[in-house]
């Protein structure tokens, strides 16, 4: 039952992101793109999402806790260092270079196109590396 | 390559983003974040952890099916970037958000939604300097 309610929360994301555009790199580079083929849409994107999350956390946070865990797991790390700074300017380079972010590839996997799938093969080669990376961090400092 | 103005549309799908964000942290008390569910998929940390985030990865992909079933057609994907440049963006993205501890639904939506400070700075810097790349791709190097 509680997966089956995940999976229909993530059916509605996959819904929202292809309906929105931002399944299809050419409409999120043309975003970016204002000194060329600028197309605004995905301002609405990003503001209808924000705004309705905005108020949906205001709601759910009134409640004591959420329906079907013990308790709300939100990041409580408030550090603005390099390593987040570092990522997220990294992180936009790709997203620049490619026209895919992660949260449109993994609808757009659905869609069955070897581009996509090629797309998402290369982040997790990415994120597995950071991983590796990162876990090695602490043996160094020793 | 020129794309149409969807401002109806892309604030439909934008509000249904935002629903399931709303929802996830209703019932399972969680962030919506792709990065977090594709890296939880691919290394779980724990059997239940990996479960929910595979459920709504499932969920995600059905999303164009979905599409398909009402409409007859799959949503439009068009990939205007050459193969090299798909797989090297491909792991930069990955590196970026793992370090970045998350991406464009994590931070842009979630964290913004929050008004989580680290959220808001993450967001910016990746809009500049995703802004910057395509810049610098499509109008110094002209790819």
């Amino acid at each position: 039952m509680r997966l089956f309610v995940t999976y229909l929360i993530g059916l509605v994301f996959g819904v929202g992101i292809s309906i929105s555009g931002m399944v299809n790199p050419a409409k999120v580079l043309n975003f970016f793109d204002i000194a060329g083929s600028w197309d605004p849409s995905l301002i609405f994107v990003m503001g209808g999402a924000l705004v309705t999350t905005f108020i949906g956390y205001r709601l759910v946070f009134g409640r004591a806790g959420p329906v079907m865990a013990p308790r709300f797991e939100v990041p409580t790390n408030r550090a603005l260092d390099m390593r987040l700074i570092g990522g997220a300017a990294v992180f936009g380079i790709g997203w620049g270079i490619a026209g895919f972010c992660p949260g449109g590839a993994l609808p757009a996997l659905g869609t069955g196109r070897m581009e996509v799938v090629y797309f998402v093969a290369a982040v997790i080669v990415g994120i597995l590396i950071a991983k590796l990376t990162l876990g090695i961090k602490p043996v160094r400092t020793v | 390559m020129e794309t149409v103005f969807t401002p109806w549309a892309s604030l439909g799908g934008g509000i249904l983003i935002g629903l399931a964000a709303t929802l996830l942290m209703l019932t399972l008390g969680r962030v919506m974040g792709a990065t977090g569910v594709l890296s939880g998929v691919i290394a779980p940390t724990s059997r239940q952890d990996f479960a929910w985030r595979a459920a709504v990865l499932a969920g995600m992909v059905s999303g164009p099916l979905a599409i398909f079933a009402v409409s007859g057609a799959m949503p439009t994907v068009d990939v205007p970037v050459s193969l090299p440049m798909l797989l090297i963006g491909g792991v930069v993205v990955g590196l970026g958000v793992t370090y970045g501890s998350g991406c464009t639904s994590g931070h842009g939506v979630c964290g913004m939604a929050r008004l989580s400070l680290r959220s808001v700075v993450a967001t910016v810097t990746f809009m500049i300097f995703t802004f910057a790349t395509v810049y610098v791709v499509r109008h110094v190097l002209g790819m």
